[in-house]
């Protein structure tokens, strides 16, 4: 439902695997759920992404050697589903909504606000404190309580532009 | 009831008797206000009891379709050589759409119930429950509700004492509004890119992993649920004189009405009734406009079509549209229709899985166009060119995404075409897409 957020300083580090210790047992959880291993590669990505932020290239490489699959396919599944961040993004993730329905009660004014609060500038980029990545997305499923927000994992409802510095003071 | 409003004395809150109070959220909170007496009921049916039940209820599909949903019961395989699934859709992302989410937030166990009694009808061991990556809260509200579900003896391997097996497993998605049309949504479980399915074989015969599956929307499990404890006659009785609309229906009402929220009324309601009684009317000193009544994907309504509409599946397709999700979007006299047109068909290509070349060219050279005519560089022949581009995108392709960009595109130039022609003829200044 998202859109894309542009690349990030990439800090060349070694990759640290995540199935390994508690990362493994939450991964091998999942296998009796689903009768092919292929099946587990949404859920194993969010296990990664939950664990690291992002997706990083060498992630693809182990989620594919964990659930039998090719590098290939796994990128393609990735870059198919718009909430995986293939580049690390800021601190708080927040993305909002701006389909018919929120734009027709104000939701470019709520865009406006935010890219303004957070220093982002514009939308995709991350903040110069890393603190903060806006992007638009297509509708949340909460239209009647225009405008959405989901800043991280809280979905914030009925946003005004009024209401924004006051919403981004929680989030350090 | 209209939550977060409470209850209009118009409405007839079945599925949403509990919106608004946190105690129904939990399994006991569930069955101290009577749930789970519809399973209990049809475990004591057989399968075919509880699908012709559910038949001659005259339920119909509420994920957008509108397909009777014990015939696609029905159409299961009676002998269960293979494993059997079901699939619960709760992708809600059709603009507009939101009463699914209210559902689990509110009652998550409703959701269950009816996820089981489904489950029993066509013979299904394990169900899938597809959440939307987006929906954070409501996916740990699900996850909680199937704990206790486990706990209380619902679910797992000897379901209420029947000696049936049955399990839920809730799988998040991760951002694609495509994944809400049922094949996509299978490929998305088998761990694939959601590009959607030829068609046949159908998903009762080949659906995930090439076994017999059904996929049902939220609101239409939950209802099954009260239809089994109360029967079909007494969902028969919840219309106004059309027998083949029968229930109550949400109706998510947004846009630019005074209370929006979700509205559960039995179908037949006037729209008029929902919009200008339930819903308060526009806001001070504004007239109505436009109305699309099924989520984005279906035909835009004038004033006049609303004035004597039925809300019901036929009652709106009468009037030029169809009933579709509910999802209702209000607009005013202040909203500028053609911008609003080319937000949504910016919306379906970007949700485009690109698999077919009508839709993945369609839709981006529809938004461009009408980018093209609100920068005030239109030229007659383009709208023309739009409706010849509706025409290519409509039946041709793979799913019906392709369609629905074309069905608001169309209806807004026929039904509104002083709205282009101010743009045409450069009598409106012109607009710079913002965002
Ligand atoms: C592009 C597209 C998106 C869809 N999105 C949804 C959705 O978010 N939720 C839903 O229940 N049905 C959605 N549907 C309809 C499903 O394909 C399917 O018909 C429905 O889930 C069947 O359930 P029902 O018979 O209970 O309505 C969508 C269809 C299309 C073509
Ligand atoms: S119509 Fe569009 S969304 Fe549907 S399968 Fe074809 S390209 Fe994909
Ligand atoms: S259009 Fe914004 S949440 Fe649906």
């Amino acid at each position: 439902m998202s859109g894309t957020a542009t690349p990030g300083a990439v800090h060349h580090q070694p990759y640290r695997p995540v199935f390994v210790g508690e990362g493994r047992t939450a991964l091998e959880a999942l296998f009796p759920h689903y009768p092919t291993r292929q099946a587990c590669l949404l859920p194993a990505l969010w296990l990664v992404q939950e664990a690291r932020g992002w997706i990083a290239p060498e992630a693809i490489g182990e989620v594919a050697t964990v659930l039998g699959l090719t590098p290939a396919y796994v990128r393609g599944v990735v870059t198919f589903y718009t909430m995986y961040h293939t580049h690390p993004v800021g601190r708080h993730f927040i993305q909002v909504c701006t389909t018919t329905p929120c734009s027709i009660c104000g939701a470019e004014e709520v865009v406006r606000a935010l890219l303004q609060h957070t220093g982002c500038g514009e939308l995709g980029a991350t903040s110069p404190d890393g603190r903060f990545t806006v992007i638009e997305v297509e509708c949340l499923g909460a239209c009647g309580f225009a405008t959405p927000l989901l800043i991280d994992d809280d979905f914030i409802e009925g946003v005004t532009p009024e209401r924004v510095a006051g919403i981004l003071q929680g989030y350090k | 009831m209209g939550y977060p409003h409470p209850s209009h004395p118009l409405e007839r809150p079945l599925l949403s008797r509990h919106f608004g109070d946190a105690g129904a959220r939990s399994f006991d909170g569930w069955v101290k206000r009577g749930g789970y007496q519809g399973l209990k009921k049809a475990l004591g049916m057989t399968r075919a009891q509880v699908i012709e039940e559910v038949t001659n209820s005259g339920l119909r599909g509420r994920g957008g379709a509108g397909f009777p949903t014990g015939l696609k019961w029905s159409f299961m395989p009676r002998e269960v050589t293979r494993p059997h699934y079901l699939v619960c859709n709760a992708d809600e992302s059709e603009p507009g759409t939101f009463k699914d989410r209210e559902i689990i937030r509110w009652t998550p166990h409703q959701l269950l119930e009816g996820c089981v009694v489904a489950a029993h009808a066509i013979g299904a061991e394990r169900i899938y429950i597809y959440i939307r990556g987006e929906f954070t809260t409501e996916y740990r509200i699900l996850k909680t509700a199937v704990a206790e579900a486990y706990h209380g003896g619902v679910l797992g391997a000897n379901v209420f004492g029947s000696g049936q097996r049955i399990d839920v497993v809730v799988h998040r998605g991760a951002g694609a509004y495509i994944c809400g049309e049922e094949t996509a949504m299978m490929n998305s479980l088998e761990g694939r890119r959601g590009n959607p399915r030829i068609k046949p074989p159908f998903p009762a015969q080949a659906g995930l992993w090439a076994c017999p599956t059904t996929v049902n929307n939220v609101e239409t499990l939950a209802a099954a649920a009260h239809i089994v404890r109360e029967g079909a006659a007494w969902h028969k009785a919840l219309c106004r004189g059309n027998p083949r609309s029968t229930g109550t229906k949400l109706f998510s009402v947004c846009g630019h009405v005074q209370r929006p929220g979700n509205y559960e009324v039995v179908m037949g309601t006037p729209m008029k009734d929902l919009i200008f009684e339930m819903c308060g009317g526009m806001p001070m000193g504004r007239r109505l406009k436009a109305v699309i009544p099924g989520g984005s994907s279906v035909p835009i309504m004038n004033a006049a079509e609303v004035e004597d509409c039925l809300l019901d599946y036929e009652g709106i397709v009468a009037r030029g549209s169809m009933l579709g999700s509910g999802g209702m979007i209000v607009m005013d006299d202040s909203t500028d229709l053609v911008y609003q047109v080319m937000r949504l068909a910016r919306f379906y290509a970007h949700e485009s899985c690109a698999q077919c070349t009508q839709c993945r060219e369609g839709t981006a050279w529809t938004v461009r166009i009408l980018e093209r005519i609100l920068a005030g560089k239109g030229r007659r022949e383009d709208l023309d060119l739009l409706l010849d581009l509706a025409d290519n995108m409509t039946g041709k392709t793979i799913c019906v995404l392709s369609d629905s960009c074309a069905a608001p595109v169309v209806s807004a130039i026929r039904k509104f075409p002083e709205e282009f022609e101010a743009y045409l003829s450069r009598s409106r200044a012109p607009v710079t897409v913002a965002v």
